[in-house]
């Protein structure tokens, strides 16, 4: 158990006109650790996580992220060539809508293989191999690598996204409702090859979810939302079973089981 | 005996927000303790707080007030409002309960949702003795590759018991293992007990069936209902 943490945010806020969409929010992750961000629609999950990787600017407040030498880098101060440079390398992002995140007009292959590329990696075979490996391991027939994404159901678009995500190798992913807009079996079988994905690759992960049986599933711990605020925090079991703050109470009681 | 687990003062009380801040309190200076290889059984009325004891020790239930010592890594740790990361490494490594029901997993088959379970062992041993498990607590070969969410209460049962074992956690804490079981199955669930109190596993358990308590508890615990304060 190391003491160092992965990621660390202390005192985010972001206003949007009047809306206070982040309000004195602090988060900390580990190596390895899955932690789940949910809270009702609009209550700033989606915002903690752009601000957490960088992809948006906090009115206040400071995000560091320790890289593998242990060096730390304020995530906001750094030059963008470096902040894209960390996306491409230690770090992966899952987005909702796999059609925002893949290259619609690049065949299945070249949307695994093109990150590689990104890294640096020049021998084609090489890529095409790790490019089928990563297909297979997502649970898409490898004879669709050379298929284009437009041709896949929302499922596959999403496992895609996922092989394309992961095939670098990120310590860290970001999720923003990766199971989201998707049919309940094909959710519990995408939901089944993240959280065995995560644990065999000791993967640390921030997943926006608003499904609390989602959080339950994959996260070691969770934070609660609330109109940009974090009303509570802490074991994920501990915080659905045993809720202290009224509003926790309210979202555990609104679901059938979570 | 070496102590494996330890509360002082332990206090827990339910806040319900939704019904006008309703205070429940459940459990007052506890002073609860279990040693190595020893069996204790909680006892007491319907709805005093058993579950909650059981609960509240392995860090599911919040403790207000008191403290929950237990060892881990060969010294004792405070448990009662810890960090989360020590309750998952706590509960990774030296503590281990079996709920009364299973939480299933969607797709993922019971000799997986068993074999994840064990500790300190290659995958294929995992899987080997998560199927030995399985076979000892009769469920037969054929229900092993499928996930659990269509078994009978009394397999699903099965599953949690043996997922609970697999891992010889130093700690066990059981909450009714043995209540939607028939009597072969109790005798074998009977004899698992016994051989983790042989190995030096420390017990904590409900068991409903007074049969049961007595042959694996050495002692047990009242739990006692508290008068309603609000
Ligand atoms: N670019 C923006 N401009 C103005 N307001 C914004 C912007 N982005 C978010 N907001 C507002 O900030 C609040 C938080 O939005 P956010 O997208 O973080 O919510 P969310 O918790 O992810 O909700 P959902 O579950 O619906 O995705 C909302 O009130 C939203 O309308
Ligand atoms: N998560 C919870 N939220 C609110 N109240 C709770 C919660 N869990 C338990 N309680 C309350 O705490 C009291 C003790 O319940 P508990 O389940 O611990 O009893 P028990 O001794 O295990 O009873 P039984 O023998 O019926 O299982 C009850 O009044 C119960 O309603
Ligand atoms: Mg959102
Ligand atoms: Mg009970």
């Amino acid at each position: 158990m190391t003491d160092d943490t992965l990621l660390s945010a202390r005192g985010l806020n972001l206003r949007f006109g009047a809306i206070p969409a982040l309000v004195d929010v602090a988060v900390d992750l580990w190596p390895g650790e899955v932690l789940a961000i949910v809270g009702e629609s609009g209550s700033g999950k989606t915002t903690l996580l752009n601000v957490l990787s960088g992809r948006l600017r906090p009115d206040d407040g400071v995000v560091w992220y320790r890289d593998p030498s242990g060096r730390l880098h304020d995530v906001h101060a750094m030059p963008a060539p470096k902040l894209r440079a960390l996306h491409r390398s230690d770090w992966g992002f899952v987005q909702q809508d796999p059609r925002s995140a893949l290259r619609m007009g690049v065949s299945a292959g070249g949307n695994v293989g093109e990150r590689l590329m990104a890294q640096g990696l020049r021998h084609y075979g090489s890529i095409r191999e790790q490019a089928i490996d990563w297909l297979r391991q997502v649970e898409i027939d490898a004879a669709r690598v050379d298929d284009m994404p437009r041709t896949f159901s929302g499922g596959m678009l999403q496992r895609l996204q996922i092989a394309r995500t992961l095939v670098t190798h990120p310590r860290l992913v970001f999720m923003d409702e990766p199971t989201g807009g998707l049919d309940v079996s094909v959710q519990a079988r995408l939901l089944d090859l993240i959280r065995s994905l995560v644990a065999r690759l000791n993967i640390a992960a921030v997943l926006v979810t608003h499904d609390l049986a989602v959080a339950r599933l994959l996260a070691h711990r969770i934070v609660v939302m609330q109109r940009g605020v974090v009303v509570e925090a802490g074991l994920t079991d501990q915080v659905l079973d045993d809720p202290q703050h009224a509003y926790t109470q309210l979202l555990v009681s609104s679901v059938l089981q979570a | 005996m070496t102590p494996m687990l330890q509360t002082a003062g332990l206090g827990k009380h339910f806040t319900l927000h939704l019904r006008g801040g309703l205070t429940i309190p459940v459990l007052q200076d506890v002073d609860f303790h279990v040693a190595a290889g020893e069996c204790v059984a909680l006892v007491g009325p319907s709805g005093a707080g058993k579950t909650t004891l059981l609960r509240s020790l392995y860090g599911n239930y919040r403790a207000d007030q008191g403290s929950i010592q237990v060892r881990h890594h060969g010294s004792m740790v405070e448990l009662a409002r810890a960090a989360p990361r020590l309750v998952v490494d706590v509960r990774a490594h030296s503590m281990g309960y079996v709920s009364q029901f299973l939480r299933v997993v969607p797709r993922v088959p019971a000799l997986d949702i068993v074999a994840e379970a064990a500790r300190g062992l290659s995958p294929e041993e995992a899987r080997d003795r998560a199927a030995a498990l399985l076979l000892r607590l009769n469920i037969p070969r054929r229900l092993h590759a499928l996930p659990p969410a269509t078994f009978s209460g009394g397999e699903q049962q099965r599953i949690n018991l043996a997922r609970g074992f697999i891992g010889r956690h130093p700690i066990l804490l059981l909450d009714e293992p043995t209540a939607s079981l028939d009597a072969g199955n109790r005798d074998i669930v009977v004899s698992m007990i016994d051989e983790a109190k042989a190995a030096g596993i420390a017990i904590v358990g409900i068991f409903h069936d007074v049969s049961t308590r007595d042959r694996v508890a050495d002692r047990t615990y009242s739990v006692a209902p508290l008068q309603d304060a609000a």
